[in-house]
């Protein structure tokens, strides 16, 4: 009989860690999810002449994206990017963060450009305020500028079918 | 091209993989001598296929492929050669690689020195090394090709993570993996013993050098692991209890108590049960470890880039070979011991003491490192266990394994005579009693019951071990017959043994006696520590191979004289553009000075941090000196010779199949 006790315990163990699998240690609820999402105004990438702040995302459901050119993760989701701007539901706004002008306008050319505004966050302060700790992140915001949702890490299809798209058309119907 | 054929010698290595570990299985039990004998071939053939593999990984760093994913996202033209080539493994893939070479490495070991070992018994531990084979290579193929192309090439790479830019982490993987890995040989010739239902002393005395050398690995790795992280995070720690780390400590701490407990296994026949079970416990925690690292499940600063369909296969994987192994314990493990009676007095106990000793810390290391994990999957919450958590348990648990490791060399086999051991022991007890003493009188404004018990446990191990070394050199022929007399696993005891005692010195006296301050600097300025006189001249800019750094002086005298003149960075790498601090250090036997430098203040001042750090070479000499003495009891000649010798007996102990 105590020769069966190893293997119990690594029964519950291999159970413990199949749960651990599903959940994600660095899902840390944002303490901007339900506030209003933080003031700023930056350098258009492709102008530096003209601005993006806040206010260009207020009034209507708006989705902000975190990324960089030097960001392995970023390659990954583009495509999924792309394809939530073609479905035309909401305008997304690409937070360009510490990244090199150019690379940066040269990536869009190349893998195309699902961004309605390019933000160049060059020193990083504007995603210091909305608590960016690595690209790519995600957030969507309500007509009203109240931050609903935040993804830390690479988006994908499944993902965008499953949670991003049905809370874009829930915002969307709130409005 | 060569990726290509890179990606193919490792699917052809799968295939031998898999040709060693069912045919020499199969064959143990049908008695088909052609099946029994293809694992060696089969090992030696996945060893060369995964070498090929692996050079041709190598290949595509040294050449600058950017056409490989891999090696766009971890290398850079820039990159100085040395760090191209250990940017092979300083990833996902290329270290799931690297030790899956070992692994290969290890099987064609095994098959070449196994040749003495009856053919059977051989075939089923070759076979159980192909069987975890298997698991590793298809999880390389099914889920982490490190030879997947890019369809867009880029023009440069994304750079090595500049945190693993450093000599130390250069070999502190390899060595770690070698020792992992390894502990797969004593796992195998556990699993061979189970199945043939033979678990005896020569079961023991073949798996000892194998384990011990496993353990030299893990000891190596370990301590360049704790000396890279002192070097490079800038904040002067060597052990910081990240999951990672414990990962890594566990099978560490279960292969000392397997070493040990294989002792009384091969010499007294006693602690079978107990001895296989820890073989299985070591691998398993190994992959384990693997498993917290690769999967996400857990937050830490070496977590590698996570998937979570990576984190399921390795949960299959875990539960398949620690799941069977634990199964096959339980069907067919020993029951209790009946050989090798021994009386409460004995070395027998005093060892079991220990490896009870050495078996709780695992369980309290695993129970801190999985309580986030467990808090979060029965949805208490989230917590995270820090330092003083850790830090508590193993001073708790500290003192007796330094007791009982002080005595037990000293102690006889079978039955001993407590008085006669007070004996033999009361001058190594008298002396690190009085330092215990010394060392807590209020002498020194730091004194606390923490330094007597550091140099009290640390004095009574190494005089101890002092004491049991005198006096078997003591001999009327002489000293140097006697001390040639004595083996060569003897005097890797003795070393090891020293080795833990230099630890435990130097550990206790970096804790409680270390300074550190933190300032403000202008150039001209200077910080006072432990009577040496920190002085700042300015910083000057200079460029790397691949990176800008900001370099300070700052020269440090005593008394006037000047002691040293050291060179703090703060580096910028130009792809992977996050600061790096670089550290200056002034090494020595009794302390090191310790220059870092933070931000600066403006107008050519710097917050400068400078630490003080008493004995702090001691921990890693410790685990050096350690290492050495398992490889000199490796490369006892009783092994050779035992090796040898079982040829001619192995007919007689020939076993009947299961």
């Amino acid at each position: 009989m105590k020769r069966w006790l190893p293997l119990g315990i690594f029964a519950v163990l291999a159970v413990l860690l199949g749960i651990g699998l599903s959940l994600d240690p660095r899902k840390v609820p944002s303490p901007l999810i339900g506030k209003s999402m933080p003031a700023f105004e930056l350098a258009q990438l492709h102008d530096a002449e003209r601005t993006v702040s806040d206010a260009d995302l207020r009034g209507e459901v708006s989705v902000l994206n975190v990324w960089g050119t030097w960001c392995a993760g970023c390659r990954a989701e583009h495509d999924v990017l792309l394809r939530l701007a073609r479905t035309g539901l909401v305008r997304i706004i690409g937070l360009n963060w510490k990244d090199d002008r150019q690379a940066a306008q040269q990536w869009l050319r190349e893998l195309g450009n699902p961004y309605a505004l390019s933000a160049f966050d060059q020193d990083g302060r504007v995603a210091i305020d909305w608590g960016v700790y690595g690209a790519p992140e995600t957030f969507i915001m309500d007509a009203t500028g109240i931050v609903r949702y935040k993804h830390i890490g690479v988006l994908n299809d499944e993902l965008l079918d499953q949670e991003i798209l049905p809370l874009l058309k829930k915002l969307k119907s709130e409005t | 091209m060569i990726a290509e054929l890179g990606h193919f010698a490792l699917i052809l290595a799968l295939c031998m993989a898999v040709v060693q570990g069912v045919l020499p299985l199969a064959g143990s039990f049908t008695r088909n001598a052609n099946w029994i004998a293809s694992g060696r071939p089969a090992a030696y053939g996945q060893c060369v296929f995964v070498a090929v593999s692996f050079a041709a990984l190598t290949y595509a760093f040294v050449i600058d492929d950017f056409s490989v994913e891999y090696v766009a996202s971890n290398s850079n033209t820039l990159l100085p050669i040395v760090y191209k080539v250990s940017a092979v493994w300083s990833a996902h893939e290329g270290s799931l690689l690297l030790w899956v070479l070992m692994l290969g490495g290890w099987g064609a070991a095994v098959a070449y020195f196994s040749r003495n070992l009856p053919d059977i018994f051989a075939a089923r531990v070759l076979a159980i090394m192909g069987l975890v084979g298997i698991g590793f290579l298809l999880f390389i193929l099914l889920t982490s090709n490190p030879f997947a192309r890019l369809t867009l090439m880029p023009a440069e790479g994304r750079d090595m993570n500049p945190l693993l830019q450093d000599p130390g982490l250069a070999i502190h993987p390899p060595m770690l993996y070698m020792g992992y890995v390894g502990l797969s040989v004593a796992f195998s010739f556990a699993i061979a013993a189970l199945i043939g239902g033979r678990l005896d002393s020569t079961w023991a005395r073949w798996s000892r050098p194998w384990t011990t050398i496993a353990w030299v690995f893990l000891t190596i790795g370990i301590t360049l692991g704790s000396w890279w992280a002192y070097n490079e995070l800038g904040w002067g720690g060597w052990w910081f209890w990240d999951p990672v780390e414990n990962a890594s400590f566990m099978p560490w701490l279960i292969a000392t108590a397997l070493i040990h407990s294989l002792a009384i296994t091969e010499k007294r026949g006693a602690f079978k049960s107990w001895t296989v079970l820890l073989a299985i416990l070591g691998f398993s925690l190994s992959l384990l470890g693997a498993f917290l690292v690769r999967s996400g499940v857990l937050t830490s600063v070496h977590a590698f880039a996570t998937d979570p369909a990576r984190g399921l296969f390795i949960l299959l994987f875990l539960c398949v070979v620690i799941g069977g192994s634990l199964a096959l314990y339980a069907w067919r493990g020993p029951g209790v011991s009946r050989g090798g009676q021994f009386h409460w007095m004995s070395r027998e106990t005093l060892l079991l003491g220990n490896n009870l000793v050495l078996v709780s810390v695992t369980g309290f290391v695993l129970l801190g490192t999985l309580a986030p994990l467990i808090y979060d999957a029965l949805g208490w919450g989230k917590i995270s266990v820090g330092f003083p958590w850790f830090n508590t348990m193993f001073i708790g648990f500290m003192p007796f394994l330094g007791i009982l490791l002080g005595a037990g060399p000293v102690t006889r086999w079978k039955s001993d005579d407590p008085v006669g051991l007070l004996k033999r022991l009361r001058w190594a007890a008298l002396a690190s009693l009085a330092l215990a003493l010394l060392a807590w009188l209020p002498l020194y404004t730091q004194a606390s019951w923490q330094v007597a018990l550091g140099i009290g446990l640390s004095a009574w191990i190494g005089l101890a071990t002092l004491a049991g070394f005198v006096r078997r050199v003591r001999d009327p022929r002489g000293l140097v017959s006697a001390l040639r007399k004595q083996s060569r696993s003897y005097y890797g005891m003795v070393l090891a043994h020293l080795g833990v005692a230099a630890f435990v010195l130097g550990v206790t006296l970096v804790s409680l006696f270390g300074i550190e301050k933190d300032v403000g600097l202008k150039p001209g300025e200077s910080v006072t520590l432990a009577g040496y006189e920190f002085k700042f001249a300015g910083v000057e800019s200079v460029r790397g191979p691949n990176y800008r750094a900001e370099r300070g002086s700052v020269s440090v005298t005593r008394d006037g004289a000047l002691v040293a003149t050291l060179h703090p960075e703060k580096r910028r790498y130009f792809v992977q553009t996050q600061p790096m601090t670089e550290a200056a250090i002034d090494v020595g036997a009794t302390r090191d000075l310790y220059v870092s430098l933070g931000e600066p203040l403006g107008e050519g001042a710097w917050s400068v941090r400078v630490y003080y750090k008493p004995f702090v070479r001691w921990i890693w000499g410790g685990g050096f000196l350690a290492a050495l003495g398992g490889l000199l009891a490796v490369s006892d000649k009783r092994y050779r010779l035992s090796l040898r010798r079982k040829i001619r007996v192995k007919v007689a102990g020939a076993e009947v199949p299961a």
